[in-house]
């Protein structure tokens, strides 16, 4: 057999290898792809500093920003917002609490996930303090207000005229123990 | 058997001889377990395909027995829902995949004049594995707390946070069909590229051959991302991972991107090799080559091309931004332009043809009409607007089926009755093809057809029960199913006659067949061609 009919299939094979990695990259680049895009209605997790004197609220636009809180499947959690929907000047801070309450008799840790609707205000949303930043962990029957502040960026587009910010409670009290 | 047509009859030190035997019921295992010989592997193929034919067809019927009236029946919700799954996995990669390998091994070295696959060792594994694998797919639904029941395309989180303990076996199984198909592959491909006959430059190929060739390319890019989902499944479910945990900073939308890039080119690894078989069928029929074979090829380039960048058409509802349905949209629609060339190119390859009914080419002309109505119900489905309604309902499931079994499947059947005679050397019986074919022609219309006017009436697929206003078509639909279901026993019943009592047939065994294979004696000698033939 010739050199190149013997090198044939270790090519092939490597190509195989190549796409098995490629699945995997997919994800940092669905990721990154998702987040710079903002076309998912994922939200940056990492606080947002809100500095009054460089803002510029454009009172001629109000925004309705309507919230929602969410169970997962095995969190017995009371979990709501403390006002439902909010009108907001782009630029203007924003400021508001979600009540949480372990209805269980042991201690559990959950995290909330953010979802925005529609996904691309997701990228103008900036949150300077958040419950789902970090994990939430209460005793039993304990609760709690947790704060959330964030204001809209001014370049929102125009055709945005009301977000829905959805959190979905999700226990990690597993993960924490181990 | 004579061995007048076979070229290797000259050579003295290479004469033909049969596989090596052995004695007993140890030596009959050991004969075919050790065997590298194309032909012997293309039979297994053909057989273990055939063997899952009939395992996943009574599945459907279950289904179908379960849908007739509406309300609890015979299965219970779960069961339903494992029965579905079962039944998609197993079609796919127990049925027409396997099948189309087996033609593969049998055809392609006859095809280009080659003496064998290019890797007999690796040929031998590569199918050895498979068996392995369905005993573990199929062994979940014994399994406590059940198989699989999240549907074959086994979305997350159904498939990680809820699903039963038996889905790893179904993982594990995944893998080993991947890596069975992928150096089955390899196989083709290197045969393809190195065993040529002098002469058999890549323009002169059979489309079968080209068509295989593109296949395999196909399966090498993709079934690597499907095993690496299934990984990612695996370690969501038992190692601590969150790919597609959203509590974990995952996204289970991930998944269905990544499954449908590897499940959109699946599908055209069900069908390219068809319309490979299907283009050797009709020109022998028709007695003229194939019409625009330079367009053939390309245009079967174009669509593995293209299939690459339709997936998100499977996911028009999960939320994802104008501008890509939009994309998706366009691209999809474009796959339609060398699919019609190709329906274009067999119908100008019959015109003014001087043809002839047999059984290979009734499969074959059903196979050109039926399948483009299914190509048509998959425009409507690439409309996005349009698949907003359609999305998850009985007209999904009516337009695939459309496209896989009185179009993919018909091209087994018309493949498998034109290269029978030539495989085993005996006629098959015409008066029971006939039979076989109206039966199916008939009862998969019945069968698939109204299931469009459920899916636009509002049936959800998937569903064990259904609301009253939709009885009458289940009733026609099962009744269709029926009717095919056991339509299939007069195939099996034509091929045991075939080997047992058919009437011997010479090399030549069409009258308008071209292609090389007919070259050599029916059935043809162990080692295909030991000398490589004069190609004109």
């Amino acid at each position: 057999m010739k050199k190149r009919a013997r090198n044939l299939p270790l090519l092939l094979a490597g190509i195989a290898v190549a796409m098995f990695a490629f699945g995997f990259a997919l994800v940092p680049i669905y990721n990154s792809l998702c987040k710079n895009l903002g076309i998912n209605g994922k939200v940056d997790l990492t606080p947002v500093a809100f500095d009054a004197s460089k803002s510029t609220v454009n009172h001629n636009r109000e925004v309705l920003v309507e919230f929602v809180a969410t169970n997962n499947a095995g969190v017995p959690w009371e979990f709501y917002p403390k006002v439902t929907k909010l009108k907001v000047h782009p630029g203007e801070i924003a400021r508001l609490a979600f009540y949480a309450e372990n209805k269980t008799n042991h201690r559990m840790t959950v995290q909330a996930i953010p979802s925005i609707t529609p996904g691309i205000a997701a990228k103008y949303l900036k949150k300077t303090e958040c419950f789902c930043f970090e994990q939430q962990t209460l005793e039993g029957h304990e609760g709690m207000n947790m704060p959330l502040l964030f204001h809209l960026d001014t370049d929102l587009p125009q055709k945005v005229k009301t977000i829905t910010l959805a959190y979905t409670l999700f226990d990690v009290t597993d993960r924490v123990s181990n | 058997m004579s061995h007048t047509m076979s070229p290797e009859s000259s050579h003295d030190d290479h004469h033909d001889h049969g596989p090596q035997q052995y004695r007993g019921v140890i030596g009959f295992i050991k004969r075919w377990v050790f065997t590298t010989n194309h032909k012997d592997i293309g039979t297994l193929y053909l057989l273990i395909s055939l063997l899952s034919f009939f395992l996943a067809g009574a599945m459907a019927l279950l289904i179908r027995v379960e849908l007739f009236q509406p309300g609890h029946r015979l299965v219970d919700p779960n069961l339903f829902n494992q029965l579905t799954t079962m039944h998609g996995l197993v079609m796919l990669f127990g049925v027409i995949m396997p099948a189309f390998t087996g033609m593969a091994n049998w055809q392609i070295p006859l095809m280009i004049g080659a003496p064998d696959m290019a890797l007999p060792r690796l040929n031998n594994w590569s199918f050895w594995i498979l068996p392995f694998a369905f005993s573990l797919l199929l062994s979940t639904m014994f399994h406590a707390g059940g198989g699989p029941n999240f549907g074959w395309t086994m979305y997350a989180p159904l498939s990680t946070h809820y699903a039963p303990p038996s889905t790893d076996f179904m993982i594990f199984a995944i893998h080993m069909m991947g890596i069975s198909s992928i150096m089955g592959s390899i196989n083709i491909i290197a045969t393809i590229l190195n065993l040529r006959a002098p002469g058999m430059t890549l323009m002169k190929m059979p489309m079968f051959v080209w068509t295989w060739l593109i296949t395999a390319f196909l399966l090498i890019a993709i079934m690597p991302v499907l095993a690496g989902t299934v990984t990612m499944m695996l370690t969501d479910r038992h190692f601590g991972t969150s790919f597609f945990e959203a509590a974990g900073g995952g996204d289970p939308i991930l998944f269905q991107h990544l499954f449908w890039f590897f499940g959109h080119p699946e599908v055209y690894v069900l069908v390219l090799p068809a319309f490979g078989v299907i283009s050797e069928v009709i020109p022998t029929f028709s007695r003229k080559p194939l019409f625009g074979y330079h367009f053939m090829v390309y245009a079967t380039v174009s669509i593995a091309l293209l299939s690459f960048i339709v997936w998100v058409h499977h996911m028009f509802t999960s939320g994802v931004p104008l501008g890509a349905e939009l994309f998706f949209m366009y691209t999809t629609m474009l796959i339609a332009v060398p699919t019609g060339v190709k329906v274009f190119n067999w119908v100008s390859t019959m015109f003014r043809g001087a043809m002839t009914f047999e059984t290979p080419m009734l499969f074959a002309v059903a196979f050109v009409f039926l399948f483009t109505i299914g190509g048509f119900t998959g425009l409507m489905l690439a409309l996005a607007p349009a698949d907003f309604q359609y999305q998850d309902t009985y007209f999904v499931v009516g337009h695939f089926h459309y496209v896989l079994v009185p179009g993919v499947v018909f091209s087994l059947f018309a493949g498998a009755y034109y290269w029978l005679p030539k495989w085993t050397g005996h006629m098959y019986s015409e008066t029971m093809g006939k039979w076989h074919f109206w039966l199916s022609v008939i009862s998969v219309n019945i069968a698939f057809f109204p299931m469009h006017f459920l899916g636009l009436a509002g049936m959800p697929r998937r569903i064990p029960d259904y609301a009253l206003q939709f009885t009458n078509f289940n009733v026609v639909v099962t009744v269709g199913a029926f009717i095919f279901g056991f339509s299939q026993l007069l195939f099996l019943a034509n091929i045991i006659y075939t080997i047992r009592k058919g009437k011997k047939v010479d090399g030549q065994v069409w009258e308008g067949a071209t292609t090389l294979e007919w070259t050599l004696s029916s059935p043809p000698p162990y080692h295909s061609f030991t000398t490589p033939p004069s190609i004109h």
